[in-house]
Protein backbone atom coordinates (compact mmCIF):
# COMPACT_ATOMS: atom_id res chain seq x y z
CA UNK A 1 0.00 0.00 0.00
CA UNK A 2 2.82 2.49 0.45
CA UNK A 3 4.16 2.56 -3.08
CA UNK A 4 0.93 3.94 -4.23
CA UNK A 5 1.88 7.56 -3.89
CA UNK A 6 5.95 7.14 -3.60
CA UNK A 7 6.89 9.34 -6.47
CA UNK A 8 9.96 11.18 -4.22
CA UNK A 9 9.39 14.89 -3.11
CA UNK A 10 9.11 17.13 -5.98
CA UNK A 11 8.11 14.92 -8.70
CA UNK A 12 5.88 16.54 -10.75
CA UNK A 13 2.19 15.34 -9.12
CA UNK A 14 -0.27 16.14 -12.06
CA UNK A 15 -0.54 14.44 -15.45
CA UNK A 16 -1.69 10.98 -16.37
CA UNK A 17 0.97 8.85 -16.39
CA UNK A 18 3.13 9.51 -13.74
CA UNK A 19 5.63 7.55 -13.18
CA UNK A 20 5.48 4.50 -10.39
CA UNK A 21 8.93 2.61 -9.43
CA UNK A 22 7.93 -0.59 -7.80
CA UNK A 23 4.21 -2.83 -7.92
CA UNK A 24 1.72 -0.30 -9.48
CA UNK A 25 -0.30 -2.93 -10.03
CA UNK A 26 -1.82 -3.34 -6.80
CA UNK A 27 -2.13 0.53 -6.17
CA UNK A 28 -4.31 0.43 -9.56
CA UNK A 29 -6.28 -1.83 -8.34
CA UNK A 30 -7.25 -0.18 -4.92
CA UNK A 31 -7.86 2.41 -6.57
CA UNK A 32 -10.41 0.88 -8.77
CA UNK A 33 -11.81 -0.61 -5.47
CA UNK A 34 -12.14 2.46 -3.95
CA UNK A 35 -14.39 4.07 -6.83
CA UNK A 36 -16.49 1.17 -8.19
CA UNK A 37 -18.61 1.72 -5.33
CA UNK A 38 -19.73 4.91 -6.93
CA UNK A 39 -20.10 3.37 -9.62
CA UNK A 40 -22.41 0.59 -8.59
CA UNK A 41 -24.50 3.39 -6.82
CA UNK A 42 -24.71 5.21 -9.86
CA UNK A 43 -24.96 2.29 -12.09
CA UNK A 44 -28.44 0.42 -9.94
CA UNK A 45 -30.17 3.97 -9.26
CA UNK A 46 -29.44 5.88 -12.07
CA UNK A 47 -28.49 4.22 -15.14
CA UNK A 48 -30.94 1.36 -15.06
CA UNK A 49 -34.06 3.35 -14.08
CA UNK A 50 -32.80 6.19 -17.17
CA UNK A 51 -32.77 2.92 -19.30
CA UNK A 52 -35.54 1.58 -18.33
CA UNK A 53 -37.42 5.04 -19.12
CA UNK A 54 -35.98 5.27 -22.88
CA UNK A 55 -36.42 1.34 -23.44
CA UNK A 56 -40.44 1.25 -22.02
CA UNK A 57 -41.16 5.11 -23.82
CA UNK A 58 -40.99 2.80 -27.07
CA UNK A 59 -42.89 -0.53 -25.75
CA UNK A 60 -46.59 -0.81 -26.26
CA UNK A 61 -48.26 -3.77 -24.56
CA UNK A 62 -51.77 -4.85 -25.94
CA UNK A 63 -53.96 -4.45 -23.25
CA UNK A 64 -56.13 -7.72 -24.55
CA UNK A 65 -53.19 -10.37 -25.73
CA UNK A 66 -51.08 -9.00 -23.62
CA UNK A 67 -48.34 -9.07 -26.35
CA UNK A 68 -45.76 -6.77 -26.66
CA UNK A 69 -44.40 -4.98 -29.76
CA UNK A 70 -41.94 -2.02 -29.81
CA UNK A 71 -42.80 1.24 -31.82
CA UNK A 72 -43.45 5.11 -31.20
CA UNK A 73 -47.44 4.68 -30.32
CA UNK A 74 -46.56 6.19 -26.91
CA UNK A 75 -44.48 9.02 -27.77
CA UNK A 76 -47.40 9.89 -30.54
CA UNK A 77 -49.66 9.47 -27.78
CA UNK A 78 -47.48 11.96 -25.10
CA UNK A 79 -47.55 14.44 -28.58
CA UNK A 80 -51.03 14.57 -28.83
CA UNK A 81 -54.07 16.22 -27.09
CA UNK A 82 -53.73 17.22 -23.60
CA UNK A 83 -49.87 16.22 -22.94
CA UNK A 84 -49.20 18.66 -26.24
CA UNK A 85 -50.86 21.02 -24.33
CA UNK A 86 -49.05 20.25 -21.10
CA UNK A 87 -45.53 20.42 -22.87
CA UNK A 88 -46.21 23.81 -24.22
CA UNK A 89 -47.62 24.56 -20.94
CA UNK A 90 -44.41 24.03 -19.28
CA UNK A 91 -41.87 25.12 -22.49
CA UNK A 92 -43.90 28.60 -22.54
CA UNK A 93 -44.01 29.10 -17.88
CA UNK A 94 -40.60 28.00 -18.22
CA UNK A 95 -39.33 30.42 -20.95
CA UNK A 96 -41.22 33.27 -19.56
CA UNK A 97 -40.10 32.85 -15.68
CA UNK A 98 -36.49 31.92 -17.18
CA UNK A 99 -36.08 35.60 -19.23
CA UNK A 100 -37.95 37.70 -15.99
CA UNK A 101 -35.80 35.88 -13.42
CA UNK A 102 -32.70 36.32 -14.86
CA UNK A 103 -33.29 39.99 -15.81
CA UNK A 104 -34.62 40.60 -12.51
CA UNK A 105 -31.85 38.54 -11.01
CA UNK A 106 -29.15 40.31 -13.63
CA UNK A 107 -30.42 43.90 -11.92
CA UNK A 108 -30.39 42.98 -8.72
CA UNK A 109 -26.76 41.72 -8.71
CA UNK A 110 -25.93 44.36 -10.31
CA UNK A 111 -26.98 47.09 -7.75
CA UNK A 112 -25.23 44.92 -4.96
CA UNK A 113 -21.95 45.14 -6.94
CA UNK A 114 -21.59 47.83 -7.75
CA UNK A 115 -22.83 49.69 -4.73
CA UNK A 116 -20.79 52.00 -3.02
CA UNK A 117 -20.06 50.94 0.36
CA UNK A 118 -22.13 47.44 -0.57
CA UNK A 119 -20.10 44.99 1.77
CA UNK A 120 -22.90 44.63 3.95
CA UNK A 121 -25.81 44.63 1.34
CA UNK A 122 -24.02 42.22 -0.27
CA UNK A 123 -23.46 39.69 2.42
CA UNK A 124 -27.01 40.55 2.86
CA UNK A 125 -28.40 39.44 -0.48
CA UNK A 126 -26.09 36.65 -1.29
CA UNK A 127 -26.77 35.27 2.20
CA UNK A 128 -30.51 35.87 1.20
CA UNK A 129 -30.15 34.21 -1.97
CA UNK A 130 -28.64 31.14 -0.77
CA UNK A 131 -31.28 30.31 1.42
CA UNK A 132 -34.22 31.55 -1.33
CA UNK A 133 -32.66 29.35 -4.29
CA UNK A 134 -33.55 26.58 -1.82
CA UNK A 135 -36.91 27.59 -0.75
CA UNK A 136 -38.17 25.66 -3.29
CA UNK A 137 -41.02 22.87 -2.98
CA UNK A 138 -43.83 22.83 -0.72
CA UNK A 139 -43.07 25.35 1.66
CA UNK A 140 -42.89 28.08 -0.97
CA UNK A 141 -46.55 27.05 -2.13
CA UNK A 142 -47.54 27.70 1.32
CA UNK A 143 -45.94 30.88 1.89
CA UNK A 144 -48.02 32.30 -1.01
CA UNK A 145 -50.95 30.51 -0.39
CA UNK A 146 -50.80 32.14 2.88
CA UNK A 147 -49.98 35.19 1.07
CA UNK A 148 -52.03 35.84 -1.71
CA UNK A 149 -54.16 32.73 -1.49
CA UNK A 150 -58.10 32.31 -1.26
CA UNK A 151 -57.40 33.26 2.49
CA UNK A 152 -54.62 34.76 2.31
CA UNK A 153 -53.39 37.99 3.98
CA UNK A 154 -52.65 40.00 1.70
CA UNK A 155 -56.03 38.83 -0.60
CA UNK A 156 -57.50 40.11 2.81
CA UNK A 157 -56.29 43.42 3.22
CA UNK A 158 -57.17 44.30 -0.32
CA UNK A 159 -60.12 43.65 -0.07
CA UNK A 160 -60.77 45.22 3.09
CA UNK A 161 -58.96 48.30 2.40
CA UNK A 162 -59.60 48.78 -1.25
CA UNK A 163 -62.46 46.07 -2.05
CA UNK A 164 -60.60 44.81 -4.66
CA UNK A 165 -60.77 40.99 -4.73
CA UNK A 166 -57.33 38.96 -5.67
CA UNK A 167 -60.27 35.83 -6.08
CA UNK A 168 -58.11 32.99 -7.22
CA UNK A 169 -55.62 34.35 -9.65
CA UNK A 170 -52.79 32.93 -7.63
CA UNK A 171 -53.73 29.27 -9.21
CA UNK A 172 -53.11 30.27 -12.37
CA UNK A 173 -50.17 30.51 -15.27
CA UNK A 174 -49.05 33.92 -14.17
CA UNK A 175 -49.74 33.17 -10.42
CA UNK A 176 -47.25 29.98 -10.70
CA UNK A 177 -44.98 32.26 -12.83
CA UNK A 178 -44.68 34.46 -9.83
CA UNK A 179 -44.01 31.91 -7.10
CA UNK A 180 -41.51 30.23 -9.59
CA UNK A 181 -39.35 33.48 -9.70
CA UNK A 182 -39.70 33.74 -5.65
CA UNK A 183 -36.51 30.94 -5.88
CA UNK A 184 -35.52 31.62 -9.84
CA UNK A 185 -33.99 35.41 -9.02
CA UNK A 186 -31.66 34.16 -6.21
CA UNK A 187 -30.52 31.43 -8.63
CA UNK A 188 -29.78 34.01 -10.99
CA UNK A 189 -27.79 36.18 -8.21
CA UNK A 190 -25.95 33.62 -7.23
CA UNK A 191 -24.67 32.27 -10.05
CA UNK A 192 -24.04 35.72 -12.03
CA UNK A 193 -22.33 37.44 -9.15
CA UNK A 194 -18.85 35.82 -9.71
CA UNK A 195 -19.44 36.89 -13.52
CA UNK A 196 -19.92 40.37 -12.58
CA UNK A 197 -17.22 40.32 -10.24
CA UNK A 198 -15.10 39.43 -13.15
CA UNK A 199 -16.06 42.79 -15.12
CA UNK A 200 -12.91 44.97 -14.14
CA UNK A 201 -13.78 48.90 -13.09
CA UNK A 202 -10.53 49.26 -15.09
CA UNK A 203 -11.99 48.54 -18.55
CA UNK A 204 -15.21 50.69 -17.50
CA UNK A 205 -12.27 53.47 -16.74
CA UNK A 206 -10.11 52.81 -19.91
CA UNK A 207 -13.48 52.88 -22.13
CA UNK A 208 -14.52 56.08 -20.53
CA UNK A 209 -11.43 57.61 -20.68
CA UNK A 210 -11.43 56.92 -24.60
CA UNK A 211 -14.96 59.08 -24.85
CA UNK A 212 -17.09 55.82 -24.51
CA UNK A 213 -20.82 56.98 -23.20
CA UNK A 214 -22.02 54.37 -20.91
CA UNK A 215 -24.20 52.50 -23.94
CA UNK A 216 -21.03 51.84 -26.17
CA UNK A 217 -19.78 50.46 -22.98
CA UNK A 218 -22.33 47.98 -22.06
CA UNK A 219 -22.20 47.49 -26.00
CA UNK A 220 -18.91 46.52 -26.67
CA UNK A 221 -17.40 45.78 -23.51
CA UNK A 222 -19.50 44.78 -21.13
CA UNK A 223 -22.01 43.12 -22.54
CA UNK A 224 -19.87 41.06 -24.84
CA UNK A 225 -18.00 39.21 -21.89
CA UNK A 226 -21.38 39.01 -19.92
CA UNK A 227 -23.00 37.39 -22.22
CA UNK A 228 -21.42 33.87 -22.03
CA UNK A 229 -22.55 33.44 -18.52
CA UNK A 230 -25.83 35.49 -18.69
CA UNK A 231 -26.96 32.92 -21.17
CA UNK A 232 -26.03 29.99 -19.20
CA UNK A 233 -27.71 31.24 -16.32
CA UNK A 234 -30.74 31.64 -18.26
CA UNK A 235 -30.64 28.17 -19.21
CA UNK A 236 -29.91 26.65 -16.13
CA UNK A 237 -32.98 28.97 -14.76
CA UNK A 238 -35.63 27.19 -18.10
CA UNK A 239 -34.26 23.75 -16.72
CA UNK A 240 -34.91 24.55 -13.18
CA UNK A 241 -38.32 25.76 -13.69
CA UNK A 242 -39.24 23.34 -16.04
CA UNK A 243 -38.00 20.25 -14.17
CA UNK A 244 -40.47 22.00 -11.42
CA UNK A 245 -42.72 19.74 -9.77
CA UNK A 246 -43.45 20.29 -6.16
CA UNK A 247 -44.67 24.04 -6.12
CA UNK A 248 -47.13 23.23 -8.94
CA UNK A 249 -48.60 19.99 -7.58
CA UNK A 250 -49.02 21.87 -4.04
CA UNK A 251 -50.49 24.52 -5.10
CA UNK A 252 -52.55 24.44 -8.66
CA UNK A 253 -53.48 20.18 -8.42
CA UNK A 254 -53.73 19.92 -11.80
CA UNK A 255 -56.01 23.44 -13.62
CA UNK A 256 -52.68 24.58 -14.92
CA UNK A 257 -51.35 22.02 -17.72
CA UNK A 258 -47.94 21.28 -16.94
CA UNK A 259 -46.15 18.11 -18.06
CA UNK A 260 -44.87 17.18 -14.66
CA UNK A 261 -48.69 17.16 -13.70
CA UNK A 262 -49.30 15.30 -16.37
CA UNK A 263 -46.17 12.46 -15.52
CA UNK A 264 -47.87 12.42 -11.68
CA UNK A 265 -51.49 11.79 -13.07
CA UNK A 266 -50.11 9.09 -15.27
CA UNK A 267 -48.04 7.27 -12.58
CA UNK A 268 -50.79 7.44 -10.05
CA UNK A 269 -53.01 5.37 -12.55
CA UNK A 270 -55.74 7.68 -14.02
CA UNK A 271 -54.90 6.07 -17.55
CA UNK A 272 -56.00 3.47 -20.16
CA UNK A 273 -55.14 0.29 -20.62
CA UNK A 274 -52.34 -0.76 -22.75
CA UNK A 275 -50.68 3.01 -21.98
CA UNK A 276 -49.25 3.00 -18.94
CA UNK A 277 -45.62 3.48 -21.00
CA UNK A 278 -46.95 7.35 -22.17
CA UNK A 279 -45.95 8.24 -18.60
CA UNK A 280 -42.14 7.34 -20.22
CA UNK A 281 -42.76 8.95 -23.25
CA UNK A 282 -43.61 12.44 -21.79
CA UNK A 283 -40.43 11.78 -19.25
CA UNK A 284 -38.58 11.01 -22.31
CA UNK A 285 -40.23 14.45 -24.18
CA UNK A 286 -38.97 16.33 -20.93
CA UNK A 287 -34.69 14.50 -21.54
CA UNK A 288 -35.59 16.15 -25.01
CA UNK A 289 -36.42 19.06 -24.48
CA UNK A 290 -33.73 19.69 -21.84
CA UNK A 291 -31.22 18.10 -24.30
CA UNK A 292 -32.15 20.77 -26.89
CA UNK A 293 -31.22 23.74 -24.44
CA UNK A 294 -28.36 22.48 -23.34
CA UNK A 295 -26.83 21.75 -27.05
CA UNK A 296 -27.77 25.27 -27.18
CA UNK A 297 -25.91 26.58 -24.66
CA UNK A 298 -22.92 24.39 -25.70
CA UNK A 299 -22.81 26.02 -28.77
CA UNK A 300 -23.21 29.63 -27.28
CA UNK A 301 -20.39 28.63 -24.80
CA UNK A 302 -17.57 27.65 -27.62
CA UNK A 303 -18.91 30.52 -29.81
CA UNK A 304 -18.09 33.15 -27.55
CA UNK A 305 -15.46 31.69 -25.87
CA UNK A 306 -13.27 32.45 -28.40
CA UNK A 307 -13.34 35.99 -27.39
CA UNK A 308 -11.74 35.04 -24.57
CA UNK A 309 -8.45 33.85 -26.12
CA UNK B 1 -15.35 54.69 -9.22
CA UNK B 2 -16.06 58.13 -9.44
CA UNK B 3 -17.98 59.83 -6.52
CA UNK B 4 -19.16 62.56 -9.41
CA UNK B 5 -21.67 60.09 -10.61
CA UNK B 6 -25.32 60.83 -10.16
CA UNK B 7 -26.86 58.73 -7.65
CA UNK B 8 -28.23 55.74 -9.08
CA UNK B 9 -31.92 55.94 -8.71
CA UNK B 10 -32.33 52.30 -10.88
CA UNK B 11 -30.29 50.44 -7.99
CA UNK B 12 -32.70 52.25 -5.25
CA UNK B 13 -35.95 51.40 -7.09
CA UNK B 14 -34.78 47.69 -7.72
CA UNK B 15 -33.79 47.00 -4.25
CA UNK B 16 -36.97 48.15 -2.78
CA UNK B 17 -38.88 46.44 -5.69
CA UNK B 18 -37.58 43.55 -5.24
CA UNK B 19 -36.97 43.68 -1.33
CA UNK B 20 -40.54 43.94 -1.36
CA UNK B 21 -41.08 41.09 -3.73
CA UNK B 22 -39.13 38.89 -1.25
CA UNK B 23 -40.23 40.20 2.61
CA UNK B 24 -43.68 40.46 1.88
CA UNK B 25 -44.27 36.73 1.95
CA UNK B 26 -42.52 36.09 4.95
CA UNK B 27 -44.25 38.84 6.63
CA UNK B 28 -47.80 37.63 5.49
CA UNK B 29 -47.12 33.69 6.36
CA UNK B 30 -45.84 34.43 9.39
CA UNK B 31 -48.74 36.65 10.35
CA UNK B 32 -50.88 33.84 8.73
CA UNK B 33 -49.86 31.81 11.15
CA UNK B 34 -50.01 33.91 14.53
CA UNK B 35 -53.25 35.46 13.49
CA UNK B 36 -55.80 33.98 15.49
CA UNK B 37 -59.17 33.75 13.14
CA UNK B 38 -61.77 32.41 15.59
CA UNK B 39 -60.89 34.34 18.54
CA UNK B 40 -59.01 37.41 17.18
CA UNK B 41 -55.90 38.53 18.55
CA UNK B 42 -52.81 36.44 18.63
CA UNK B 43 -51.97 33.01 19.34
CA UNK B 44 -48.78 30.63 19.32
CA UNK B 45 -50.98 27.65 18.53
CA UNK B 46 -49.73 26.61 15.32
CA UNK B 47 -45.91 26.59 16.85
CA UNK B 48 -46.71 25.07 20.09
CA UNK B 49 -49.00 22.33 18.08
CA UNK B 50 -46.87 21.43 15.67
CA UNK B 51 -45.14 18.25 17.35
CA UNK B 52 -48.32 17.34 18.65
CA UNK B 53 -49.62 16.54 15.02
CA UNK B 54 -50.96 13.77 14.20
CA UNK B 55 -48.28 12.38 11.91
CA UNK B 56 -45.68 14.93 12.41
CA UNK B 57 -43.59 13.00 14.70
CA UNK B 58 -43.10 9.73 12.39
CA UNK B 59 -42.88 11.57 9.16
CA UNK B 60 -40.56 14.21 10.81
CA UNK B 61 -38.41 10.94 12.03
CA UNK B 62 -38.32 9.29 8.47
CA UNK B 63 -37.03 12.80 6.84
CA UNK B 64 -34.13 12.61 9.54
CA UNK B 65 -33.03 9.24 9.05
CA UNK B 66 -33.42 9.64 5.15
CA UNK B 67 -31.22 12.60 5.60
CA UNK B 68 -28.59 11.21 7.45
CA UNK B 69 -28.44 8.09 5.52
CA UNK B 70 -28.02 9.58 2.75
CA UNK B 71 -25.52 12.79 3.94
CA UNK B 72 -23.33 9.71 4.84
CA UNK B 73 -23.74 7.27 1.63
CA UNK B 74 -23.00 10.49 0.27
CA UNK B 75 -19.68 10.87 1.61
CA UNK B 76 -18.87 7.38 1.94
CA UNK B 77 -18.85 7.30 -1.98
CA UNK B 78 -17.68 10.55 -3.40
CA UNK B 79 -14.70 11.37 -0.41
CA UNK B 80 -13.03 8.20 -2.00
CA UNK B 81 -13.89 8.84 -5.37
CA UNK B 82 -12.75 12.02 -5.73
CA UNK B 83 -9.35 11.69 -4.57
CA UNK B 84 -8.78 8.70 -6.36
CA UNK B 85 -9.54 10.77 -9.22
CA UNK B 86 -7.41 13.42 -8.55
CA UNK B 87 -4.29 11.29 -7.19
CA UNK B 88 -4.59 8.16 -8.89
CA UNK B 89 -7.02 7.63 -12.26
CA UNK B 90 -6.71 11.81 -13.67
CA UNK B 91 -7.64 9.62 -16.58
CA UNK B 92 -11.17 8.58 -15.01
CA UNK B 93 -11.83 12.32 -14.00
CA UNK B 94 -13.63 13.71 -16.96
CA UNK B 95 -15.71 10.07 -16.55
CA UNK B 96 -17.20 11.14 -12.96
CA UNK B 97 -17.03 14.66 -13.30
CA UNK B 98 -19.11 13.86 -16.48
CA UNK B 99 -21.74 11.03 -14.96
CA UNK B 100 -22.26 13.82 -11.75
CA UNK B 101 -23.94 15.98 -14.42
CA UNK B 102 -25.94 13.50 -15.40
CA UNK B 103 -28.76 13.94 -12.50
CA UNK B 104 -28.83 17.30 -13.45
CA UNK B 105 -30.28 16.30 -17.19
CA UNK B 106 -33.19 13.99 -16.10
CA UNK B 107 -35.81 15.58 -14.25
CA UNK B 108 -36.71 14.20 -10.88
CA UNK B 109 -40.07 13.32 -12.16
CA UNK B 110 -38.80 11.26 -14.77
CA UNK B 111 -36.15 9.67 -12.86
CA UNK B 112 -38.97 8.21 -10.40
CA UNK B 113 -40.75 6.72 -13.62
CA UNK B 114 -37.71 4.31 -14.19
CA UNK B 115 -37.35 3.83 -10.86
CA UNK B 116 -41.15 3.20 -9.94
CA UNK B 117 -40.83 0.31 -13.01
CA UNK B 118 -38.04 -1.38 -11.91
CA UNK B 119 -39.58 -1.23 -8.19
CA UNK B 120 -42.05 -3.44 -9.71
CA UNK B 121 -40.02 -5.94 -11.08
CA UNK B 122 -39.51 -7.34 -7.25
CA UNK B 123 -42.87 -8.63 -6.80
CA UNK B 124 -43.67 -8.89 -10.64
CA UNK B 125 -41.12 -10.37 -13.03
CA UNK B 126 -38.60 -11.25 -10.60
CA UNK B 127 -40.71 -12.32 -7.42
CA UNK B 128 -39.28 -15.07 -5.00
CA UNK B 129 -35.50 -14.35 -6.58
CA UNK B 130 -32.89 -12.91 -4.34
CA UNK B 131 -32.75 -9.67 -6.65
CA UNK B 132 -36.69 -9.73 -6.15
CA UNK B 133 -36.53 -9.64 -2.52
CA UNK B 134 -33.84 -7.07 -3.29
CA UNK B 135 -35.83 -4.48 -4.74
CA UNK B 136 -39.37 -5.28 -2.22
CA UNK B 137 -36.81 -5.05 0.66
CA UNK B 138 -35.33 -1.39 -0.87
CA UNK B 139 -39.02 -0.50 -0.44
CA UNK B 140 -39.59 -1.37 2.90
CA UNK B 141 -42.43 1.15 4.50
CA UNK B 142 -40.18 1.95 7.87
CA UNK B 143 -36.98 2.01 6.38
CA UNK B 144 -37.22 3.13 2.66
CA UNK B 145 -33.77 2.73 1.24
CA UNK B 146 -34.70 3.46 -2.32
CA UNK B 147 -35.48 7.04 -1.21
CA UNK B 148 -31.83 6.81 0.12
CA UNK B 149 -30.27 5.83 -2.70
CA UNK B 150 -32.28 7.94 -5.41
CA UNK B 151 -31.25 11.00 -3.06
CA UNK B 152 -27.95 10.24 -3.17
CA UNK B 153 -28.04 10.19 -6.86
CA UNK B 154 -30.01 13.63 -6.93
CA UNK B 155 -26.92 14.84 -4.18
CA UNK B 156 -23.73 13.95 -6.56
CA UNK B 157 -23.89 17.21 -8.80
CA UNK B 158 -23.54 19.40 -5.57
CA UNK B 159 -21.81 17.26 -3.53
CA UNK B 160 -19.28 16.24 -6.39
CA UNK B 161 -19.32 19.99 -6.92
CA UNK B 162 -18.75 21.24 -3.43
CA UNK B 163 -16.18 18.41 -2.74
CA UNK B 164 -14.33 19.28 -6.12
CA UNK B 165 -13.62 22.90 -5.31
CA UNK B 166 -12.41 22.60 -1.86
CA UNK B 167 -9.69 19.93 -3.40
CA UNK B 168 -8.87 22.70 -5.93
CA UNK B 169 -8.00 24.88 -3.31
CA UNK B 170 -5.50 23.49 -1.92
CA UNK B 171 -2.30 20.88 -2.84
CA UNK B 172 -3.70 17.84 -1.85
CA UNK B 173 -1.07 15.78 -4.02
CA UNK B 174 1.92 17.45 -1.74
CA UNK B 175 0.25 17.10 1.79
CA UNK B 176 -0.80 13.77 1.18
CA UNK B 177 2.34 12.25 -0.43
CA UNK B 178 3.71 13.99 2.78
CA UNK B 179 1.57 11.92 5.35
CA UNK B 180 2.34 8.81 2.88
CA UNK B 181 6.43 9.53 2.86
CA UNK B 182 5.65 10.00 6.84
CA UNK B 183 4.10 6.48 7.22
CA UNK B 184 0.58 7.38 7.48
CA UNK B 185 -1.65 4.68 6.37
CA UNK B 186 -4.69 5.32 4.23
CA UNK B 187 -7.56 5.56 6.24
CA UNK B 188 -5.09 7.60 8.38
CA UNK B 189 -4.57 10.13 5.57
CA UNK B 190 -8.15 10.03 4.65
CA UNK B 191 -9.38 10.92 8.33
CA UNK B 192 -6.19 12.95 9.63
CA UNK B 193 -5.38 14.82 6.15
CA UNK B 194 -8.01 15.11 3.78
CA UNK B 195 -10.99 15.25 5.66
CA UNK B 196 -9.60 18.14 8.13
CA UNK B 197 -8.62 19.87 4.89
CA UNK B 198 -11.67 19.61 3.08
CA UNK B 199 -13.76 20.82 5.94
CA UNK B 200 -15.80 23.43 4.75
CA UNK B 201 -16.37 21.54 1.34
CA UNK B 202 -17.45 18.28 3.09
CA UNK B 203 -19.47 20.45 5.57
CA UNK B 204 -21.09 22.19 2.24
CA UNK B 205 -22.19 18.50 0.81
CA UNK B 206 -23.40 17.58 4.16
CA UNK B 207 -25.54 21.01 4.08
CA UNK B 208 -26.86 20.51 0.45
CA UNK B 209 -27.75 17.23 0.39
CA UNK B 210 -29.92 17.75 4.14
CA UNK B 211 -31.66 20.52 2.14
CA UNK B 212 -32.13 19.02 -0.77
CA UNK B 213 -33.73 15.69 1.23
CA UNK B 214 -35.69 17.65 3.61
CA UNK B 215 -37.19 19.40 0.60
CA UNK B 216 -37.47 16.74 -1.47
CA UNK B 217 -41.10 16.36 -2.44
CA UNK B 218 -41.35 14.55 -6.21
CA UNK B 219 -39.26 11.24 -5.33
CA UNK B 220 -41.45 10.08 -2.15
CA UNK B 221 -44.59 11.51 -3.07
CA UNK B 222 -44.81 9.21 -6.35
CA UNK B 223 -43.19 6.25 -4.70
CA UNK B 224 -45.83 6.89 -2.21
CA UNK B 225 -43.94 7.10 1.15
CA UNK B 226 -44.59 9.55 3.57
CA UNK B 227 -42.00 11.78 5.11
CA UNK B 228 -41.74 15.44 6.27
CA UNK B 229 -42.58 17.20 3.22
CA UNK B 230 -45.30 14.94 1.70
CA UNK B 231 -47.00 14.88 5.56
CA UNK B 232 -47.35 19.05 4.99
CA UNK B 233 -49.47 18.45 1.66
CA UNK B 234 -51.42 15.79 3.47
CA UNK B 235 -52.32 18.12 6.72
CA UNK B 236 -53.00 21.56 4.45
CA UNK B 237 -56.59 20.90 3.19
CA UNK B 238 -57.79 20.34 6.81
CA UNK B 239 -55.09 22.15 8.74
CA UNK B 240 -53.82 25.61 6.50
CA UNK B 241 -52.29 27.41 9.70
CA UNK B 242 -50.39 24.30 10.54
CA UNK B 243 -48.63 23.80 7.08
CA UNK B 244 -48.06 27.47 6.72
CA UNK B 245 -46.46 27.27 10.35
CA UNK B 246 -44.68 24.18 9.28
CA UNK B 247 -43.19 25.70 6.18
CA UNK B 248 -42.31 29.22 8.03
CA UNK B 249 -40.22 26.70 10.70
CA UNK B 250 -38.12 24.90 7.70
CA UNK B 251 -37.07 28.14 5.94
CA UNK B 252 -36.08 29.61 9.40
CA UNK B 253 -34.07 26.20 10.03
CA UNK B 254 -32.57 26.15 6.68
CA UNK B 255 -31.63 30.00 7.29
CA UNK B 256 -30.04 28.67 10.92
CA UNK B 257 -28.03 26.22 9.32
CA UNK B 258 -26.42 27.97 6.13
CA UNK B 259 -24.80 30.80 9.13
CA UNK B 260 -23.52 27.69 11.18
CA UNK B 261 -21.91 26.30 8.05
CA UNK B 262 -20.63 29.36 6.86
CA UNK B 263 -19.25 30.39 10.71
CA UNK B 264 -17.68 27.37 10.61
CA UNK B 265 -16.29 27.76 7.29
CA UNK B 266 -14.65 31.19 7.79
CA UNK B 267 -14.82 34.21 5.66
CA UNK B 268 -13.57 31.93 2.47
CA UNK B 269 -16.07 29.21 3.05
CA UNK B 270 -18.86 31.63 3.13
CA UNK B 271 -18.14 32.99 -0.25
CA UNK B 272 -18.15 29.23 -1.78
CA UNK B 273 -20.62 28.19 0.31
CA UNK B 274 -22.88 30.76 -1.29
CA UNK B 275 -21.60 30.03 -5.08
CA UNK B 276 -21.95 26.57 -4.42
CA UNK B 277 -25.62 26.69 -3.55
Amino acid sequence: MTETLDRGAGAPSTGAAAPRRRRPHRGKALAWLAVLPFFVVVGVFFFLPAGVLFFDAFRITDPDTQVTRFGLDNLEQASKGGYRTAFMGSIKLSVVTAVLGAVLGLLLAQAVVTARRGNLLRRLVLTASGVLANFGGVPLAFAFIATIGNAGVITALLKDAFGYDLGSSLYSFSGLALVYLYFLVPLMVLVIVPALDGLRPQWHEAAENLGATRWQYWRHVGGPILAPPVVGATMLLFCSAFAAFATAAAMVGSTVPLVTLQISDVLSGNVLAGQENVGKALGLGMVAVIAVVMTVYVLVQRRTSRWFR
Amino acid sequence: MSARRRPAIWRWVVLVLLGVYFLVPLVASFWFTIDDRRRGGLTGEYYTGIVGAEGFLPAFGLSMRLALLTILITLALMIPTILVVHLQLPRLRPVVELITLLPLVLPPIALVVGVGSVLRWGPNELAGTPLGDFLVGLQDENMPWILVFVYVVLALPFAYRSLDAGIRAVDLHTLVEAARNLGASWPKVVWQVVVPVLRTSVLNAAFLTLALVLGEYTIARLLIFEPFSVWIVQISGSEAQLSVSVSVLSLALTWLLLIAVSSLGGRRGREATLRSL
